[in-house]
């Protein structure tokens, strides 16, 4: 892991994203569940090696910034029963996150 | 069930009426056919043997690194990090560093975050894609974490999974589900329970549970007899 450059960061804590919604052949650290699914950039993690490159024995560079990402579960599933307030983080790649206005 | 050795009891075998049944014998691991996993895993380890890439001691090494981890690991940092403010700062700014000053190496595979449980947020770790695991903290994981049911579930009803696993949470406190879909692993630093004022890091380290890391359960005190009225002075 290697600290991103802020700079070269796409999006910043705050930012409203959309997970991309597109299949993905092979390895994908991206899960089906959240695809599609708007959320906020809670926190960035850094710079890592592009895991869907990593898997086929490629150097998986450049490197993909990780975000954590917070989705309310009442955008992931329709029929969430339990509180408002209830939500769930995961670690996405930046080449999956769309900009959402 | 029995547990004893069968044949370390002096009843009669020829009698097929005595009243309980015996547990079959512990099936052996390896006794079904070969599946195709173990062929893949036996194939990949000698060739990287063969070739020259790892050393069957590394291998070895490897796994009795692995062995050495346990949950008590785990639960020494959360004692500290509930005796310790500074500490508990520390940690969750940067878990690696906090971690290194208790002298625990967690290795170069994955990064490690801890998240903290509050009177209003309740955090539950899940990896749905595989079975991440912060391991190097807890050791190896239980069976059900790696279950499909757990995995599924405990993304899409959190509080379900909670209440089959006894955990009551108060009114108004929010469940923070953290699906590990990286290069993080997750640990869940538990709020102290009441009733430890005064208790030591050792005290506090045995009542922290592995489930209660990884969000499933809620470190308790264990009950006080109760204190004996002091008589009152005439």
């Amino acid at each position: 892991m290697v600290k991103a450059e802020t700079s070269r960061c796409r999006f910043a804590p705050g930012h409203k994203v959309r997970v991309a919604s597109r299949p993905a052949v092979g390895h994908c650290r991206t899960p089906w569940y959240l695809r599609g699914k708007a959320g906020v950039v809670a926190e960035i993690h850094g710079t890592f090696r592009n895991p869907e490159q990593l898997a086929y024995h490629k150097p998986g560079l450049p490197g993909q910034v990780l975000y954590k990402v917070r989705f309310a579960q009442a955008e992931i599933w329709a029929r969430y029963e339990g509180h408002a307030g209830d939500h769930l983080e995961a670690d996405i790649y930046e080449h999956w996150l769309e900009p959402l206005k | 069930m029995h547990d004893h050795d069968p044949h370390d009891h002096d009843h009669d075998h020829d009698d097929d009426d005595h009243g309980h049944t015996h547990a079959p014998p512990q099936k052996d691991h390896d006794a079904g056919p070969i599946g195709a996993y173990e062929v893949l895993e036996e194939a990949v380890r000698s060739l990287l043997i063969e070739k020259g890439v790892l050393t069957a001691p590394e291998i070895a090494n490897q796994v009795d690194l692995m062995d050495s981890r346990s949950p008590a690991l785990g639960a020494k940092v959360v004692a500290r990090a509930w005796t310790d403010p500074a500490f508990k700062k520390r940690l969750l700014a940067d878990t690696r560093a906090a971690l290194a000053e208790l002298g625990i190496d967690i290795g170069t595979l994955a990064e490690f975050h801890t998240v903290e449980n509050t009177a209003k947020a309740h955090n539950v770790i899940v990896c749905t894609l595989c079975s991440c695991y912060p391991k190097m903290l807890l050791g190896v994981p239980p069976a059900w974490y790696k279950s499909l049911a757990y995995r599924s579930r405990t993304v899409a009803d959190p509080r379900g999974v909670l209440a089959e696993f006894g955990v009551e949470l108060p009114e108004g406190v929010e469940v923070r589900v953290h699906d590990s879909t990286a290069d993080l692993r997750y640990i869940v630093l538990p709020m102290r329970p009441k009733g430890t004022l005064g208790w030591s890091e050792k005290q506090l380290a045995a009542i922290v549970t592995r489930d209660s890391m990884i969000g499933t359960a809620i470190p308790a005190a264990p009950a006080k007899p109760t204190a004996r009225k002091r008589k009152k002075a005439a």
